[in-house]
């Protein structure tokens, strides 16, 4: 009796694995692959970017584009099946979304042309020996933050801030690289910055409060685990009535008083733009180099700049690309 | 599946079986729930990440993550020993802490190896392609690794561990540390743990200090899907199950990514889910075999 029960386990598994074998044998003309880390509003504002583009622009699914979207839920052994998976496939492109989902797709391949974005800093990962001349299957586009235009943007509605308190996950690579360009940047207009280390969104309320009485503003840079509990900070900066800048935009909806940033669905256009270059064949991935966000999305909330005691001036809310109420 | 997708869910399956058989020694053998294993497998994968970058060889890497592994292992041993710390807390409180200290080893949450060499550099370019390579690299390893587990459980100290974790009292009574005994099962079973970050590490092309979210939940899957399949009638039989539970861990997920029935498919969202139910299933099989066997008795 229980062997009989083993046998069908094992006999389920078989069966299991021959379906997907035969499934994933079905013929389709051009397969898209994406890899993507974790579920996030950023990324996936960016892959929705890249499928819209890809849309509208005559590879979409009624053009016989199929696209296998994959997600790794936070685990890199996970990512790591998922590059396999995707090379097995055989893909003609692979759109790698975030830093280590790329990394792990460029481990297992060297022929199919990897598109990253939302990457940082390819070059430090690893991906690409330099920005204009990558080389090689793999190119995309960064997601920078405009880190000196930010703190210029701080300056201006704030004019006599001097301190600038940070809080950031010391486990997150990107938020460890914007602290170190904003002290970088901060140190060139004569700011100062004090930073508080979390390792969880539960340690984010502390961290903020840590900060009180030793800042004139904060600015929170794109830490997925700091945004993630923005709300925390925002109630700290509004009963101590410290100015509080976002460098994502939809953290102004949440509460921020003011963000310049990426705007990663266009970051995503920008990257359909480039497959689809690769995937119409009149350019070489090894010759297409890495690219910037061209243009950057300025929101601001009013409400929420009174609250934390500044008011927004006439000439800076004209230059806003949306305007909370 | 595809033949690609199969061969990397093998290799991820025997490279995650030296981290099960870790999680064995640990949690079947020696009955100590062990957590720090979160901690000490991205420990492993940053110190052979740190010694590559470094300059060093891979394999000097691996040795050093191995002893790494091991100092981090007896630490969780020595605490909840001595300092007579709940296990579960010890474990707790070292992976909390490698947190940090892995981040200092390698100057930074991510350090890439992409186009850094790795040990599996010495077999590339013999008779075999490219990406079947780590997968005989990892064979060998967790097959030497289990050969020396089944050695080490049959010595006289080997002995003295699993009737530390059997009978503590007995041990006790026969004039025997257990301490010993926990401190050093601990601390060997994390080496092998840091071993397969190591690996892992070298073949997925960085180092994370995120890497290690869930290998506790990978390991203990595991070590119940292969107790329930080959069984633990012997410590052979045992170190076997364990590797190839593994193996079929990594299978089904492999199978749940590549998994379409007309337009359902399932998608890495629901991956969690299946990884739980997959848990489950194996969790719950003694018991529902047990029910059915009392039945046909009765």
């Amino acid at each position: 009796m229980t062997r009989r029960i083993k046998y069908h386990v094992l006999l389920a598994c078989v069966v299991f694995g021959f379906a997907s074998l035969t499934a994933s044998q079905a013929k389709e003309p051009v397969k898209i692959g994406i890899t993507q880390i974790v579920e996030h509003p950023a990324l996936d504002a960016t892959r929705k970017g890249f499928i819209d583009d890809l849309e509208e622009n005559g590879f979409g699914k009624t053009d016989g584009v199929h696209i296998e979207y994959k997600n790794a839920q936070n685990n890199r052994a996970v990512s790591g099946q998922i590059a396999r998976t995707l090379v097995g496939d055989k893909v003609s492109l692979v759109l790698a979304i975030s830093t280590p989902s790329a990394q792990d797709m460029a481990a297992v391949t060297k022929e199919i042309p990897i598109l990253f974005a939302a990457v940082t800093d390819p070059v430090a990962a690893r991906l690409v020996k330099s920005l204009d001349a990558p080389g090689g299957n793999i190119s995309g586009t960064m997601d920078r933050s405009p880190v000196s235009r930010q703190l210029e943007l701080l300056q201006e509605i704030v004019p006599g801030a001097k301190r600038i308190g940070t809080v950031f996950n010391s486990g997150e690579v990107n938020s460890v690289a914007s602290v170190a360009e904003i002290k970088a940047e901060a140190a060139k207009r004569g700011l100062t910055v004090v930073d508080a280390p979390v390792t969880a969104t539960t340690g984010v309320k502390m961290a903020a409060e840590s900060l009180v009485g030793k800042v004139d503003v904060i600015h929170i840079s794109t830490d997925n685990t700091v945004v993630a509990a923005l709300e925390s900070v925002v109630k700290v900066c509004q009963d101590k009535k410290i100015p509080l800048f976002a460098a994502d935009t939809d953290s102004v909806a949440r509460g921020a008083l003011a963000a310049l940033a990426v705007d990663y669905y266009k970051l995503g256009r920008q990257t359909g733009a480039m497959a689809r270059k690769v995937l119409g064949g009149s350019v070489k991935i090894a010759e297409l180099s890495v690219e910037f966000q061209k243009e950057m999305e300025l929101h601001l909330n009013p409400g929420q700049a009174a609250k934390m005691g500044v008011t927004l001036s006439e000439a800076v809310l004209k230059r806003g690309s949306k305007i909370i109420k | 599946m595809s033949w690609y997708t199969l061969v990397g869910a093998l290799e991820q399956g025997f490279v995650f079986g030296l981290m099960s058989l870790g999680v064995y020694l640990t949690f079947r053998v020696l009955d100590f729930p062990d957590l720090s294993v979160d901690g000490t497998l991205p420990l492993g994968a940053a110190v052979c990440a740190a010694t590559i970058v470094a300059g060093g060889s891979p394999f000097t890497g691996m040795g050093l993550a191995f002893v790494a592994g091991v100092g981090a292992g007896a630490f969780t041993g020595l605490i909840s020993t001595k300092l007579r710390i709940m296990n579960l807390l010890a474990g707790i409180l070292t992976m909390i802490a490698l947190y940090s200290v892995n981040i200092r080893i390698m100057g930074a949450p991510n350090l890439s190896l992409l186009n850094r060499p790795t040990v599996f550099d010495g077999l590339q370019g013999l008779s075999m392609p490219s990406h079947v390579v780590p997968l005989v690299v990892a064979v060998m390893l967790v097959g030497l690794m289990k050969v020396m587990a089944d050695l080490f459980l049959h010595t006289r100290f080997g002995l003295a561990v699993r009737a530390a974790g059997d009978n503590p009292r007995m041990v006790t009574a026969q004039g025997m540390n257990t301490h010993h005994a926990i401190i050093i099962g601990v601390g060997l079973s994390n080496g092998l743990v840091a071993v397969a970050g190591a690996c892992l590490a070298q073949s997925q092309g960085s180092a994370d200090v995120g890497m290690g979210v869930g290998t506790i939940i990978a390991g203990l899957a595991s070590v119940i899907i292969g107790e329930t399949f080959i069984g633990d009638r012997s410590v052979f039989m045992a170190t076997l199950g364990v590797i190839v539970g593994s193996v079929i861990y990594r299978l089904v997920i492999a199978a749940a990514l590549s998994f379409r029935v007309g337009g359902l498919s399932l998608t890495a969202s629901d991956l969690n889910l299946i990884t739980a139910m997959l848990v489950l299933a194996a969790l719950a099989f003694p018991t529902v075999r047990q029910r059915l066997r009392s039945r046909a008795i009765h």
